[in-house]
């Protein structure tokens, strides 16, 4: 089977519109929570999101650098941080200008849990008020999660396999996952995988809360409401924003020289057929989604360094993962470290496996592990476990296992190792 | 320059995000400003909008050019 290694990274996230702003503010144990500013959601019950801050903020995102004026104005935010983020990738990796017969070999998986909600919501308003002639003949390519990877492969004239993952908060992980198998099948030598997710707008907020998924009792104290782990959790943090990889076959990238973060070694997949949002008591679809992964790595359980968890900060999902990683790894446990970066910047839903997968790829770059905010009063559910409280940590990382679950039951992990 | 060219210009200036300089008035919305054909829809809906005006959509297709849609517009608004 041919080898897929990843040679070029790009970050949209709440701390961050580039990679290494994003890290270095993930490393310095910062929290991109806060009041939300972009719509009025004082009566909410729900009034706090990680968002993707504007352009002239310390941290902030200028969309300016790589969307056209026109493609803004037509599109959801999703498809901007999904659009930016690949570009950034591509740059990183130093593939913005590949011949046409490169071109065909080249392909797109992109995708999102959602998608354009808030276009969705406020073209529907208008339609109400205005009248159907009044919607916008962008609306629906404007909002379709697909419209990433149809926007990237024009842009940057990408023919390969054109592909959109759509597995709720799972999605960044398939992205990637089903991108590699793709390039170890040989139907492309590279590929710009990963997630995005921009639905921070009143329908998603208030549908989030009334699915109970979402945290309401920090809304005085944002920074302190994502807190995987924590006795006080409850629920997650909506965060926005993108994360996309270049992948590439590995003999490609060695013969023309290219940085390589790391090799996609592992990739696991399962269904919980159990509830629509609740995960299985047991963890088992977790359990299976890791075996599955580790074992295809050809790695020692012993080889894990570092989990980046799926970790959201809800009651129930944060144990029952943290039981089925101890079923898995049993006394290896011991010596490896896990954390929830959604601690930092909430959860980026259909964005928040691509986006881990970076950190996991910079904690094998820097040797160091991203912490997980505000783990205060651990539960007494999660003793004997390195979960890299409060401040990042320095170690060896060589291998690392990414996790994703998401709404209907779907779970992927990922396994990556450096080279 | 009369009060509507000014408006059209700006509209077609926001939506196609091209340089002001470019939208004089034998400017062609495709062949010159980069429009395509849901562009002017969209154009025509903004239109619409600030002149209260109504272009059906067999008038709409014979808009071509930046002074096809001034002229339409100061023959029909009300």
């Amino acid at each position: 089977m041919r080898r897929v290694v990843v040679t070029g990274i790009g970050l949209v996230t709440p701390l961050g519109g580039d990679v290494e702003t994003s890290w270095s503010n993930i490393k310095a144990a910062r929290s991109g929570a806060g009041t939300i500013t972009r719509f009025d959601a004082s009566d909410f019950q729900c009034r706090i999101a990680c968002e993707v801050k504007p352009a002239g903020h310390e941290y902030g995102f200028d969309p300016n650098k790589r969307v056209d004026h026109k493609v803004q104005r037509q599109v959801d935010p999703f498809i901007i941080y999904g659009i930016d983020a690949a570009g950034q990738a591509l740059e990183d990796a130093g593939l913005t200008d590949m011949s046409e017969e490169e071109r065909f070999r080249a392909g797109c998986s992109i995708g999102a849990g959602i998608g354009g909600l808030p276009g969705i919501e406020s073209e529907s308003l208008v339609l109400e008020h205005k009248g159907p002639r009044r919607v916008s003949p962008h609306f629906v390519h404007g909002r379709l999660i697909n419209l990433i990877s149809g926007q990237v492969s024009i842009k940057y004239g990408l023919m390969g396999p054109n592909h959109a993952v759509v597995t709720a908060c799972s999605t960044g992980a398939h992205s990637i996952g089903d991108a590699g198998r793709m390039i170890q099948l040989g139907d492309a030598d590279v590929m710009v995988a990963g997630g995005a997710e921009g639905a921070i707008c009143p329908i998603g907020i208030a549908g989030f809360a009334q699915a109970r998924a979402l945290s309401t009792n920090f809304n005085d104290t944002p920074q302190r409401a994502s807190r995987p782990y924590d006795k006080d959790r409850d629920g997650f943090v909506m965060g926005e924003g993108a994360g996309v990889v270049v992948l590439e076959e590995y003999e490609r990238a060695k013969k023309r020289g290219a940085k390589i973060y790391g090799e996609l070694v592992g990739y696991g997949m399962s269904g919980d057929a159990y509830h629509v949002t609740a995960p299985h008591p047991e963890g088992a679809g977790a359990f299976r989604a890791m075996k599955v992964a580790m074992e295809r790595s050809g790695l020692e359980l012993s080889d894990i360094d570092y989990i980046n968890a799926h970790g959201t900060s809800t009651p129930l999902g944060d144990e029952l993962e943290l039981g089925a990683v101890r079923r898995l790894f049993g006394n290896n446990i011991a010596n490896l470290s896990m954390s929830s970066t959604k601690s930092a910047i909430g959860h980026l839903l259909g964005g928040a496996g691509a986006v881990e997968t970076i950190f996991c790829l910079l904690a094998m770059r820097d040797q160091i592990v991203p912490p997980t905010l505000n783990l205060d009063h651990p539960s007494d559910g999660v003793q004997g476990v390195d979960l890299v409280p409060h401040h990042a940590k320095e170690r060896k990382v060589k291998a690392v296992l990414n996790n994703s679950f998401g709404f209907g039951g779907t779970n992927a992990s990922l396994v990556l190792k450096a080279i | 320059m009369s009060e509507t060219a000014d408006r059209v210009k700006k509209i077609v200036v926001e939506h196609l995000g091209v340089e002001a300089d470019k939208v004089t008035e034998d400017a062609s919305f495709i062949d010159d400003l980069g429009a395509d054909s849901l562009d002017i829809v969209e154009l025509v809906m903004a239109f619409e909008e600030e002149f209260g005006v109504e272009i059906p959509d067999d008038a709409a297709e014979k808009i071509t050019t930046v002074k096809d849609a001034i002229n339409y517009i100061d023959s029909n608004k009300g």
